[in-house]
């Protein structure tokens, strides 16, 4: 198991009420998504915990890009990897966001 | 004085050796290894009907208990070499050399005889092309083909399964070579006559019916988010602007999700009977509910797929039926429609390089080509036009002068990475460094990048037709190679120029939401889907069943 | 054109559990209990290098179905193949004492939905899963002599194997769909133990005739049949709810009977066609492979009435 934490400043906060979030399931090729609110309503944290190693730097490509992509500012993220492919991280990563910014 | 009937006499020599093992046409299985070491000689070109789907595999059984002291240096000319029964032929010393097409299961067993000296290989070929060497250098001297039925006389009923039979049996029938057919059956009457009993030296009842491999069947239910969101992209980016309406697909799953999408987001885009209305296509089960949709107008296919006979029998005004209601499949003529009157291939690889050339090769496996090489080539001989031809055409003449050459849509779908993190986009295809280990003249490329029009990934798509340079070309394939070492490699400002240009669609470009990619879309979800679709006629494999 | 039966609603089969329970209960009336963000994980699968789950795969709560108030518990049957272990253990056990506790009085529900979805119990945390898998039967005695019925619902990935097979087994009604699945040994575990000629369990199509939906409802190993999309389950799991035998001695003096009856009648067989044909079905070997709706109506038809449980 590798384990590494990744800060990003987005330029927004993300918008909705929902406290928290899942998406995605801890099975082979896929992984799992909790979404929370940090405090801070700019930064973005995002705790890696994954079966594949040697793959950090992938991984900050892919934060970067949802970030840009989505400005989740405000959301502390933790995620539970088992495998999956960036393609897939990022498709989870847009859907976490999607579902915190439900209204209530 | 010239003898000109040489031929003709080896084959009555060999004919006689043949009378005390066989009853009229028909041999006893007990003695077919007697009839093969009778008929054979060391060092004649032998083609023993392994197939795509199909396989003689009962005469390669026998074939192998010849005694290589009697039969050796055989010379295997055939498409398919999938079987352990052919490697076994090699490893006995009963064949040397080997022209094939395809291995598929065996790829990594071929690999490791190569590098044994075990095979010494002519080439490996397209399908067409080597049924059109069979007509110039490599006629084969000895058959061994599979059927479904035969009669007394030899007639045969190949059944949906025809694939490269008539081929086979033609080159070899009317070269003076010899033609033995294993049956399922022996009976009275064949329901059709596929191949006529003059063409049938031997027939052999088999003790059990030909092996055929299901190669065509994707589960609906293993299409992943990804592969929807490429079949987006490609309905949305190269369907709707192109309108092909003459087309084959691939096996892989990208494809197969674009079949399962025609019904609902291929209708939402109000492409139903503008596109994708005529097909050179083995009869995937995927397209079921295509059909049923009436998107299809005709299809005809390469070989037939496991399950499938009893749908397609029922809708005969879309397949090629015989007079007897079964598929009458054929390999040679449905590759060159696929060469010749097709508008777009569009298909699956598993590595691309940064000038678009791509592979299947891995590093100890030689899977052969296939087919793919045909279908997903522009055919120079072509002359007749269509809106989908001409627009590719220009857009890669950058014309609209009267003699611009149309082009064929020739579509890569490839995933950023493969099975086991292995990214699709490479610097240097494995294919080479396997080249340079065997030895081998030329590199195994399944598809040359001069040939390619499109990559489509989940990144959206890379049109090569509007790329004016090698450069242009690299930086629009890294565009499109995500998060592997290639495509984070990409020049940002080109790429983003490229994308300006329409050289590089993304999702977003197309209007395409990432979150709408979702397996809801898809026509079928389960293989039991596909059955229901099907009004009950389609039969799936039992490993294909969760009910 | 498109035929409404293919192209319906959200599957039973491909849902997440927690889109199961999203599409079971009524909209925004799931509380769950000891929620992701609670982090209670299993302590053990860190030694064998593997990624838990927020939930551990097991995700309990309460919510409504029609207004009427029920605990839910339900497998994540993609997470470890929805096993029995330590903490996914204690949550369901966990549930079903507090409905015991709680029968009759303001803080009751009307019944418990036991969404199962698992291969058996967790080979990495083995005696923990065992014992969660008695607890889970002793917690469900439980429930149902206070008078609350537990009701299983089937039909996802993983089947209902193993000590799921059990649980399954000691539940007041029982709804399954096509590809659901009940057994205890599993077919690759029979194909181990006693070979390949006793069971093939690559060939999907026996595994299907001798565990699935279909051949358990016929037997009486399930007492409701719905086709496989997430508002059936619902309908039935709303109607189960209300009619479940009481569980009382005589009711299970009867599935005693019947259970022998049954095992008289049948027990040589060696595949479901010949019970069929014993018990006079027609087309015995097509029962497999007959539409949704004509399998229905011969259920109607000639399924077991029977109300033990």
């Amino acid at each position: 198991m590798e384990k590494f934490t990744i800060q990003a400043q987005a330029k927004e906060p993300l918008g909705g009420e929902r406290s928290e979030a899942v998406t995605g399931v801890v099975a082979s090729g896929n992984l799992e998504i909790l979404f929370e609110r940090n405090k801070d309503s700019l930064v973005v944290t995002v705790e890696v915990m994954t079966a594949s190693h040697g793959y950090k730097p992938v991984w900050d490509a892919v934060i970067r890009d949802f970030v840009e992509r989505v400005s989740p500012g405000g959301m502390h993220i933790s995620i539970h990897d088992n495998g999956a492919r960036p393609d897939t991280v990022l498709l989870r990563l847009m859907q976490g966001a999607r579902l915190m910014e439900a209204q209530s | 004085m010239t003898d000109w009937t040489k031929q003709k006499q080896e084959r009555a020599r060999r004919l006689e050796a043949a009378a005390p093992f066989v009853s009229g046409k028909v041999v006893e299985p007990g003695n077919v290894t007697a009839l093969l070491k009778s008929v054979i000689c060391s060092e004649d070109r032998v083609c023993l009907e392994g197939d795509n789907q199909k396989q003689a595999d009962f005469l390669a059984e026998c074939l192998t208990q010849v005694d290589p002291a009697d039969v050796h240096d055989l010379h295997i000319v055939q498409s398919g070499l999938v079987l352990s029964e052919h490697l076994d032929l090699f490893r006995l010393g009963i064949a040397r050399k080997l022209d094939f097409s395809y291995s598929g299961p065996q790829s990594a067993a071929i690999a490791r005889a190569l590098d044994q000296g075990k095979i010494e290989l002519g080439a490996i070929h397209t399908y067409i092309e080597l049924f059109a060497r069979y007509f110039v250098d490599l006629t084969p001297n000895v058959s061994l083909i599979a059927a479904v039925s035969a009669d007394r006389n030899g007639n045969l009923y190949t059944g949906p399964n025809t694939e490269d039979t008539p081929t086979i049996v033609e080159a070899t029938a009317y070269k003076n070579g010899i033609v033995i057919a294993q049956v399922n059956k022996i009976v009275d009457e064949v329901p059709r006559t596929d191949i006529p009993g003059d063409q049938v030296d031997f027939v052999v009842e088999a003790p059990r019916p030909f092996y055929v491999e299901p190669l065509f069947t994707r589960d609906p239910g293993a299409v992943t988010e990804t592969q929807i969101l490429m079949a987006m992209i490609a309905l949305k980016g190269i369907y709707a602007e192109y309108r092909p309406r003459r087309l084959n697909h691939g096996i892989g799953f990208a494809t197969a999700a674009i079949e399962l999408l025609l019904p609902t987001y291929g209708e939402q885009l109000g492409l139903r009977g503008e596109v994708a209305t005529h097909w050179a296509l083995n009869p995937h089960p995927t397209l079921i509910p295509a059909i049923e949709s009436g998107w299809v107008q005709q299809i005809h296919c390469f070989g037939s797929e496991v399950g499938m006979d009893r749908y397609m029998s029922a809708r005969p005004d879309v397949y090629f039926i015989g007079h007897d209601g079964t598929l009458r499949s054929n390999r040679l003529l449905c590759q060159n429609a696929g060469l010749y009157a097709c508008d777009m291939f569009i298909g699956s690889t598993l590595q691309i390089d940064l000038a678009g050339n791509s592979s299947t090769v891995t590093p100890d496996r030689i899977a052969g080509f296939g087919g793919a090489p045909n279908m997903g080539s522009d055919a120079h001989g072509r002359r007749h036009i269509s809106d989908a031809w001409l627009k590719a055409g220009r857009e890669a003449a950058g014309s609209d002068g009267p003699l611009v050459r149309g082009r064929k849509l020739v579509v890569q779908m490839v995933e950023t990475f493969g099975e086991g993190m292995k990214p699709a986009f490479v610097e240097e295809l494995d294919s080479i460094a396997l080249a340079r280990k065997l030895g081998m003249p030329l590199a195994p490329v399944m598809i040359f990048g001069d040939d390619v029009t499109h990559i489509v990934t989940e990144e959206g798509i890379a049109n090569l037709l509007l790329c004016r340079d090698a450069d242009e070309v690299e930086q629009a394939i890294r565009g499109v190679a995500g998060y592997t070492p290639v495509g984070l490699a990409r020049d940002r400002a080109k790429v983003e120029e490229l994308r300006a240009r329409g050289v590089i669609r993304r999702p977003e470009d197309l209007g395409i939401d990432l979150l709408q990619a979702d397996r809801n879309l898809l026509a079928a979800r389960s293989v039991r889907d596909l059955v229901t679709w099907s009004d009950g006629l389609y039969a799936p494999p039992s490993k294909f069943r969760n009910w | 054109m498109i035929p409404k039966n293919v192209m319906s609603e959200p599957s039973w089969y491909e849902s997440s559990a927690r889109a199961r329970i999203e599409g079971l209960l009524d909209s925004g009336s799931f509380e769950e209990i000891l929620p992701p963000q609670s982090r209670v994980m299993s302590p053990h699968l860190a030694l064998f290098d593997l990624p838990p789950a927020f939930d551990d795969g097991m995700i309990v709560g309460r919510g409504q179905i029609d207004g009427c108030p029920v605990a839910v518990a339900a497998q994540e049957g993609q997470f470890m193949g929805g096993t029995f272990a330590e903490v996914s253990g204690a949550k369901l056990v966990g549930l079903l004492r507090g409905v015991a506790h709680s029968a009759g009085t303001r803080q009751g529900v009307g019944a418990v939905l036991l969404l199962l979805d698992t291969g058996g119990v967790r080979l990495q945390e083995a005696n923990a899963g065992e014992m969660a898998v008695s607890e889970t039967i002793r917690a469900i005695i439980d429930v149902r002599r206070a008078g609350v019925p537990v009701i299983a619902l089937i039909g996802g990935r993983a089947g209902a194997f193993g000590g799921g097979g059990l649980v399954t087994a000691c539940c007041s009604h029982v709804v399954i769909s096509e590809q659901g699945r009940i057994s205890v040994s599993g077919p690759e575990v029979i194909e181990t133990n006693k070979g390949v000629e006793e069971f093939d369990s690559r060939d999907r199509a026996l595994v299907w005739r001798v565990t699935g939906g279909r051949s358990r409802v016929l037997l009486g190993g399930a007492d409701s049949y719905v086709k496989g999309d997430v508002g059936s389950f619902r309908k039935a799991a709303a109607q189960a709810r209300n009619s479940t035998p009481s569980f009382s001695l005589e009711t299970l003096e009867r599935e005693q009977e019947r259970l022998t009856e049954r095992l008289k009648l049948y027990g040589s067989c060696h595949d479901t066609p010949e019970i069929w044909r014993i018990a006079g079905l027609p087309e015995p070997e097509g029962i497999a492979d007959m539409t949704e709706d004509d399998f229905m109506s011969l259920l109607a038809k000639e399924g077991l009435h029977h109300d033990a449980r």
